[in-house]
């Protein structure tokens, strides 16, 4: 029981990565397109996951720590003209530095007055997003340039617009992502947030500082989700204030409830279920967004757990 | 012998209410001793100050020479007091095995490897006689288990001090027994603070006997003095007709 078998969860995780990476020269163009953008989203909840499903702290601001990834990164390489993958550095830096002063100011409530707090900060960040508009496009949002999204290493150099490369890349980041998460959860840092999550005095009576422990968390869950960002600013070239709007705050929840909280591959689920409901859907109706809420009051009655969460449950109890 | 821990005019007030009332209390190294007294006399609330729970509204906490009155709980636990709650506070919904391997980790920090901690956590279950249970879910364990999982993982902590609020409390008569053989067993590497309204279990145990009254000492001494002291029989055990 202890260390639940380790070589089925990396056996796996290992799985997944390679049928994401066959994927790559067997769907068709537009599928394709698609799952780039949902790998980076994906790692948007990875990232979600990491306070919510492990540590238990519902933030509904996440939506600031991807956006100042994805301005970080875009804004780095439209004004200072940056190299990417300076940028996509300095878009994670930003992330971490905003998860500290968020965490140190919204660690000090619980429950739901966290949630509010966080919302409240999240939406500051978008006004501060609309306010400078003469630098953020406002909300016209701006593009990064074409030019400007290659990666180059001595002679050989990867443009990040053409699919392949695309993809692949969203594919590393994805996978690398996904294995800081496995190796988190399976150490004694996550049997400690676990604990927070489950009973957050005893584990203080048992010698841990609960509150450094949750402002990591913070700081590991901001870093992956402006990493997120940051990869989508450079990926797709697109920068706008959207991203920064309570939806986006809303939406890596669901995706993480869907597919499983505290569950590693959880967020993937969620992710690829919700964007291909909705993209199926959309093609037979334009009321497609009620299918998508029943959709999600089925999941809820029937799974409440999430996809995953339920299959461990039931059937998969080494699911990490 | 230096005491292991010791209070100066530890005071908590809640309100208007005085808990804990000007309490000077010294502990030595290895002994068990008894805190008794009636419901509402300032035990738990005097423990919670020796732990960390609660802060003290005045006076000083002493353990191991270092004043310790400013610490937060999480470091008094590193600094070897370990408290067992009154009302059962495990994980419920983490295995046997996670709930001692938080604590058991603490204290492997330097053995990096897994089994240092595998091995730390066992050996905490078997002195209880959890070990078969270990991979149960901790809130599917029997009530009476669930008072020795929470024992266990005080022990996980290696602590120098244990202190233990009404362990007894909901035990059936054989497991208090058992329970007995398991503090005596824990006192000859840790020393034993217990709360203990179980009368029987006090008398066998206990070196020494502490008695609050209305949030102060009333007596203290062994327990045949305690027994023996007429303010004690008053205030506790009742008037004699």
């Amino acid at each position: 029981m202890s260390e639940a078998s380790p070589v089925k969860a990396y056996a796996l995780h290992a799985g997944v990565i390679a049928f994401l990476f066959v994927l790559s020269f067997v769907l068709p163009a537009y599928y394709h397109g698609l799952l780039a953008r949902i790998l980076v989203l994906a790692v948007f909840a990875m990232g979600y996951n990491m306070l919510f499903g492990y540590v238990g702290l519902l933030s509904l601001g996440h939506a600031m720590f991807f956006s100042v990834g994805l301005y970080g990164a875009g804004l780095a390489v439209i004004h200072l003209g940056w190299s990417v993958p300076l940028a996509f550095l300095g878009g994670i830096a930003c992330g971490a530095a905003l998860a500290v002063v968020i965490g140190l100011l919204a660690l000090r409530t619980t429950g739901v007055a966290f949630m509010i707090v966080t919302m409240m900060f999240a939406q500051v960040f978008y006004l501060v997003i609309l306010y400078f508009a003469s630098w953020t496009g406002g909300d016209q949002g701006m593009v990064v340039p074409q030019p400007a999204r290659v990666l180059t290493f001595g002679a050989t150099s990867l443009d990040l617009t053409d699919p392949t490369v695309r993809y692949m890349t969203a594919l590393v980041l994805f996978s690398v992502v996904l294995l800081i998460t496995l190796a988190i959860v399976r150490s004694r840092y996550g049997r400690v947030l676990v604990a927070i999550r489950e009973n957050e005095e005893r584990t203080r009576m048992l010698g841990y500082n609960t509150f450094s422990n949750k402002l990591a968390a913070i700081v590991v869950s901001g870093a992956i989700c402006a990493a997120s960002g940051a990869a989508y600013a450079l990926l797709f070239g697109y920068v706008g204030s959207s991203f920064a709007s309570v939806q986006y705050s809303i939406l890596p929840l669901l995706w993480v409830l869907l597919g499983g909280a505290a569950t590693t591959l959880g967020p993937l689920i969620g992710t690829l279920f919700m964007y291909y409901v909705t993209d199926v859907t959309s093609a037979y109706t334009s009321a497609y967004l009620l299918i998508v809420g029943i959709a999600l009051i089925a999941l809820v009655l029937f799974f409440p757990k999430g996809i995953l969460g339920s299959l461990r449950q039931r059937w998969l109890g080494w699911l990490p | 012998m230096t005491p292991l821990l010791t209070t100066k005019g530890l005071s908590r007030d809640f309100g208007g209410l005085r808990a804990v009332d000007n309490v000077d209390f010294t502990l030595m190294p290895g002994e068990i001793r008894a805190v008794i007294g009636p419901n509402g006399a300032g035990k738990t609330t005097f423990v919670s100050l020796l732990s960390g729970r609660i802060r003290p509204s005045g006076g000083m906490i002493v353990f191991d020479g270092a004043d310790i009155t400013e610490l937060p709980e999480y470091a008094r636990v590193r600094k070897g007091i370990a408290y067992t709650f009154q009302i059962t506070s495990i994980y419920a919904n983490l295995s046997v095995y996670a709930n001692v391997a938080l604590p058991a980790q603490l204290t492997q920090r330097h053995g990096h490897s897994p089994s240092a901690v595998q091995g730390a956590v066992m050996d905490a279950l078997e002195r209880v006689g959890l070990a078969d249970q270990a991979a149960m879910l901790a809130g599917q364990l029997s009530y009476g288990h669930q008072r020795l999982l929470e024992v266990a993982m005080g022990l996980a902590l290696k602590p120098r001090l244990l202190i233990l609020d009404e362990p007894t409390q909901g035990l059936a008569d054989s497991e208090i027994d058992n329970f007995i053989a398991l503090v005596r067993e824990i006192a000859a590497s840790a020393t034993v603070l217990l709360i203990e309204h179980n009368m029987p279990v006090v008398m066998q145990l206990a070196d020494r006997i502490t008695v609050f009254n209305m949030g102060s000492i009333l007596a203290e001494g062994t327990p045949e003095a305690v027994r023996q002291n007429a303010a004690v029989q008053e205030a506790y055990l009742g008037s004699a007709p």
